[in-house]
């Protein structure tokens, strides 16, 4: 199968969108002309023109809003914001209008929206440029939360939030646009909610999703080779909603648990995750569940202090090793 | 009951008159019964309102509660020029413009008291009445944030092609802030059909607007995002009319954004929990006595011969039959279901809700 990088699985996906339906249209900072910030955008202003694909000012608010309005009329934007560092800016429009118009309404109002961009950190840029800000939009009912690890699920899973009639939080990680990997040529979708099998074992489950997968998978690595652990290795793709029967399922063949994330541990996914799992899966555990996180600091700049803050290889082992009750 | 106790203190005091000249001019335009008709209009709001307290001070309206009484003739008078196809969106004072759109008061009371009936069955309320069919895309509850949304309404229109504005409502408090401005630089940038109307009341909760606003003339707020702008008087029906029937043409046919200072007075406190004390009962009782928009209507109505004071009266009457009819639907509808509090969260979710 052809290879391409995760910009391009994206790149695609927005094309053939809109390719497909007219009413898709593509407006955020530096997307037309520049191509986008970080080139997910290239090609479509030339393709599709100034109508659908729209520069606008730095008003991450105001053209949220603009999205959100012209999705409750019935177009599907799609809103990329240049980091979530900078949506941070939008969140009153996105929880306080997109995520509330179907429910105030009671059914009159749908928002069929994606807001997408870059998330995570992305090495040495510092505290307000490295943030893994999910949890702000998972809280809130009325949204859902992608958040895709490799090229193939980036271009499924956005075709699917560009359909989706409800508004879409669709978070790419920064360090993965370059990501090389095998996406079909022929047109399939990722459905919302659906997580990912990407390695099969029975002594461990390890949950995890966008680029904090990657650092799981070397954990996963690291363990089978030391110690001989077998990890079931679970990709969430979505984090709200999160694919319950898989974790289930998972968790009562291995009866232990690791929950990876890129950002902050207070008040996170991974923290809700583990919760559903202390509660809902309890009698099928032999371990507490263990969390692998960002450490609760803002982002140092300081390249070493960066690595020790975000989620590694080792820090990972080392909880699986725990959570089976391996000396580490 | 006196039925017109809000809207004059004094029998004898002369109340301004209306702009003569705009008026004549309206009434070639749309006719004696459109006029009539905006009368009525603002009557039902009137005493929808004065309803609406009495029902919040007996408990069956709840939570915030905004009376519109004062401002009907922007409602009236915006909504009397929008076309069929023209999109609607305002803030959380929005019991005015949903009537004045056309919705029913049975389904806006019954919102009111959260019943399942309601336009937005019960779980909107007060300051989140919906009715879409009628492009009427709600009530908003925070400042100034309902306005990037009608530029997106506006785009959408303009994306389509369709002939037709969006009519966007703020108050005097919104204007200063940052999504109200972003919006305007892009919908002056992309030539929005975007109309938007500023009613300033004259207090933002509590503080007037001179305290809050580098200056008064609010019409100058638009000037460096280059979009034309005017002052309208708010409480003169037929000055509303034609200020938003021309910014709607200059939007449809000259793709020409609009901000319009209108100038109108609330009665009431900002919310029902709000006694006011922040203005004189004078400074009120003056504008009841020489701006009211419905005494003022009514004035020109009888010195032009067009009803009589017997057909105004049955007028009154009318309205406040067909407000406590609302009332009573709305007292006499059950609550939503309790099953309808995990509805219409999502269109569909995987699991069940938690």
């Amino acid at each position: 199968m052809r290879e391409i990088a995760f910009r391009q699985a994206l790149n695609e996906a927005l094309a053939e969108e809109m390719k497909r339906d007219e009413d898709v249209f593509l407006i955020g900072e530096e997307v037309a002309e520049y191509n986008g910030a970080y080139k997910v955008s290239k090609g479509l202003l030339d393709e599709f023109g100034a109508r659908r694909v729209i520069d606008t000012p730095i008003t991450e608010a105001g053209f949220a809003g603009i999205g959100i309005g012209a999705a409750m009329a019935g177009l599907r934007p799609v809103v990329e914001m240049m980091t979530f560092n900078f949506a941070i800016l939008a969140l009153d429009q996105i929880i306080n209008h997109a995520a509330k118009a179907r429910y105030m309404s009671d059914g009159q109002l749908s928002v069929p929206l994606v807001v997408r961009g870059a998330g995570g950190a992305g090495g040495s840029l510092a505290a307000q440029h490295s943030q893994s800000l999910e949890a702000q939009y998972a809280h809130a009912p009325g949204l859902k939360v992608m958040m895709p690890a490799t090229p193939k699920d980036a271009k499924g899973m956005l075709k699917t939030a560009i359909r989706d009639p409800d508004p879409v939080i669709f978070i790419e990680s920064e360090v993965l646009y370059g990501l090389n990997g095998e996406v079909p040529e022929e047109e399939y979708l990722i459905p919302v909610g659906k997580a990912d099998k990407k390695r099969e074992g029975d002594d461990c489950t390890v949950i995890s999703w966008s680029r904090a997968l990657h650092f799981a998978i070397q954990g996963a690595d690291k363990v089978a080779e030391d110690d001989g652990v077998e990890v079931d290795l679970i990709d969430l793709r979505t984090v709200r909603p999160f694919d319950r029967d898989m974790v289930a399922e998972s968790v009562k063949r291995t009866n232990r648990v690791v929950v990876v994330e890129e950002g902050w541990p207070f008040a996170s996914v991974g923290a809700s995750i583990s919760e559903w799992v202390s509660r809902e899966l309890f009698d099928w555990l032999d371990a507490p569940v263990e969390r692998v996180h960002q450490r609760d600091v803002p982002m140092p700049y300081a390249f070493n202090l960066e690595t020790a803050s975000l989620p590694s290889a080792d820090r990972i082992a080392d909880a699986i090793r725990r959570a089976c009750y391996i000396e580490v | 009951m006196a039925k017109n106790e809000n809207e004059s203190s004094e029998d004898h005091v002369e109340p301004e008159e209306l702009d003569a000249e705009c008026a004549a001019q309206v009434r070639e335009e749309l006719g004696d019964d459109a006029i009539v008709e905006m009368l009525r209009k603002m009557v039902l709001i009137r005493r929808f309102e004065e309803h609406a307290g009495r029902s919040y001070q007996r408990r069956k309206i709840r939570g915030f509660c905004h009376l519109y009484s004062g401002q009907e003739a922007v409602a009236v008078g915006s909504l009397k020029a929008a076309g069929d196809d023209d999109y609607i969106i305002g803030h959380y004072r929005d019991h005015g413009h949903a009537l004045a759109a056309g919705m029913e008061p049975n389904v806006v009371m019954a919102e009111l008291f959260g019943k399942a009936p309601g336009c937005a069955g019960g779980k909107g309320g007060s300051m989140h009445l919906y009715d879409v069919e009628r492009n009427f895309m709600g009530g908003w509850g925070i400042v100034g944030g309902q306005i990037p949304l009608g530029a997106g309404l506006a785009f959408a229109l303009n994306y389509r092609g369709d002939e037709a504005a969006c009519l966007a409502y703020l108050g005097d408090g919104a204007i200063h802030q940052g999504v109200v401005h972003e919006a305007l630089n892009m919908a002056s940038l992309w030539e929005l059909p975007l109309v938007t109307i500023v009613e300033n009341n004259q207090y933002a909760m509590g503080t007037a607007v001179e305290r809050v606003s580098s200056t008064t003339a609010l019409e100058k707020k638009a000037d460096s995002h280059q979009i034309y702008s005017e002052v309208v008087d708010g409480q003169d029906l037929f000055q509303v009319y034609d200020a938003v029937r021309r910014a709607r043409k200059r939007a449809i046919e000259d793709d020409e954004p609009s901000w319009l200072h209108v100038q109108t007075y609330r009665y009431y406190g900002h919310s029902m929990t709000d006694p006011a004390p922040y203005r004189g009962k004078d400074e009120v009782n003056q504008q009841r006595d020489l701006r009211d928009p419905i005494v003022r209507l009514r004035e020109w109505i009888i010195a032009e011969d067009i009803v009589t004071q017997d057909e105004i009266d049955a007028i009154d009457d009318e309205m406040e039959a067909l407000v406590k009819e609302s009332i009573e639907f709305a007292d006499s509808s059950d609550f939503p279901d309790l099953s309808e509090l995990t509805t219409n969260v999502y269109i569909d979710w995987p699991a069940e809700i938690d």
